[in-house]
């Protein structure tokens, strides 16, 4: 029987409140949102917080997903069922329904949250790639007011964040573009597993070259979850499978995965490589 | 911790340790062993329960994270003695063989048929691709949901 360590628990019913909280129990207590991926780690004691801040209270409050000026704003309390099932959401980024759908399982994706999941910071987590394919920016609430961070800043290593203690990850912010292409292609041993690899890609095509691209990749130790070089080489080119397939080899080679129980190391960059190529092809697809 | 829990619609109060899982409050709390206590990892469905309408395992989930809120276990499928058309389904086709899976499968068959009366097989097995059956007896439950879809269409 796996039981968590005993702590204190606490339940916010605002922002200010879960701030308060927050500041009151110090760096020892940790925010608990759907619970997914902390309870597991508190059962098996790996994670051993003095006090959970469970802001499941919160649901409205950052639960929304709209479209804002030129940016999609989507709550840090969204539902990873409720991001699935928007139509705004995915109408104007496939991408995320790709994601969505082979994240955990149904059951699982009615209580994980889309902020629970980037603040996890789990070097295998499939939206964080999605994300920074998306170069999304996270509006993160403090004692001293909300700051913006970029994404591709927000992870700075596994299970860290650039979330500081006394601070709550709000929401994200997501430059509509529009005329994008978007997708995800994912590897998992099994039907709901993490990813042995996956990768996200994002295209907008200008007079026949390719003006914009954003490439995010977990489980294969890409720095911040994306393919700088890949991207670059991308810009000015025309859409093709000779770019696309270049262009997943260079962001296959600044990976750094890890062997592990899911696969030896040349086989996750082997599908950096491939999963790029393909998320790259699904995109520009669907320009 | 005091918490009152709404069960199957009756309220129960009990003071808890904040880190009691709801699985463990259901079945060592209150009595009600039909939710089952499998993988605690989140894995295998077993102890899916309804947590305000919408399928949840609660081997991760807190009875704290459950005060004020409305659970529905498999003892409260049953209305005024008359099975709940997805166990009828059940026990028409065969749709369970030890049994150990069968409660969160028809807590997540009853979800989905309330949102997608009638679904095809590639939505069945979608919707329980969060819940493991030991005895691999996958065809008869798919067969049983379909079963309940059309016995209450």
């Amino acid at each position: 029987m796996q039981v968590p360590a005993t702590f204190a628990y606490e339940r916010a019913d605002s922002v200010p409140h879960a701030l308060e909280l927050l500041e009151r129990y110090g760096p020892e207590a940790r925010v608990v949102a759907g619970g997914h991926s902390l309870i597991p780690m508190m059962k098996l004691r790996l994670a051993q917080p003095e006090a959970l801040i469970d802001i499941n209270g919160l649901a409205a409050e950052l639960g929304r997903i709209a479209v804002e000026g030129d940016e999609l704003a989507i709550g840090a309390m969204v539902r990873h069922a409720e991001l699935l099932e928007s139509a705004t959401a995915t109408g104007l980024f496939p991408i995320f329904q790709d994601a969505e759908r082979v994240i955990a399982d149904p059951i699982v994706r009615n209580r994980g949250t889309v902020g629970g999941s980037l603040c996890q910071g789990d070097p295998s987590e499939d939206l964080s790639a999605v994300f920074a394919a998306l170069r999304a920016t996270a509006v993160v609430q403090g004692p001293g007011g909300t700051r913006t961070v970029p994404i591709r800043r927000f992870h700075q290593g596994p299970y860290e964040t650039a979330v500081a203690p006394n601070e709550l990850l709000i929401e994200l912010r997501v430059p509509v573009v529009p005329g994008a292409g978007s997708a995800y292609e994912k590897v998992e041993r099994r039907v709901g597993d993490w990813p042995v690899a996956a990768a996200g890609a994002v295209l907008r095509v200008e007079g026949g070259v390719i003006a914009q691209a954003g490439i995010g990749l977990t489980a294969v130790g890409a720095g911040h979850f994306c393919a700088p070089e890949a991207e670059a080489h991308l810009v000015g080119r025309p859409p093709g499978e000779e770019a696309f397939a270049r262009a997943g080899r260079i962001a296959a080679e600044h990976c750094e995965p890890h062997a592990d129980q899911r696969g030896p190391a040349d086989y996750k960059r082997h599908l950096a490589a491939e999963l790029t190529r393909r998320a790259l092809a699904g995109a520009a697809g669907r320009i | 911790m005091r918490i009152t829990v709404t069960v199957n619609g009756q309220p129960h109060t009990r003071d808890v340790e904040p880190r009691l899982l709801l699985v463990h409050f259901l079945r060592d709390e209150l009595g009600l062993t039909g939710t089952h206590w499998g993988c605690d990892t989140s894995n295998c469905g077993v102890c899916t329960v309804h947590l305000d309408g919408v399928p949840v395992k609660s081997c991760t989930v807190l009875a704290v994270m459950a005060d004020g809120h409305e659970v529905t276990t498999v003892e409260g499928l049953e209305r005024d003695g008359e099975l709940d058309v997805v166990q009828r389904g059940f026990v028409e086709c065969h749709g369970l063989q030890c049994g150990f899976c069968t409660p969160g499968m028809l807590l997540t068959a009853r979800w989905l048929l309330d949102r997608r009366p009638d679904p095809d097989e590639a939505e069945i097995r979608e919707a329980i691709s969060g819940q493991l059956c030991r005895c691999t007896g996958y065809e008869n439950i798919v067969r049983s949901i379909r079963w309940a879809a059309e016995a209450q269409s």
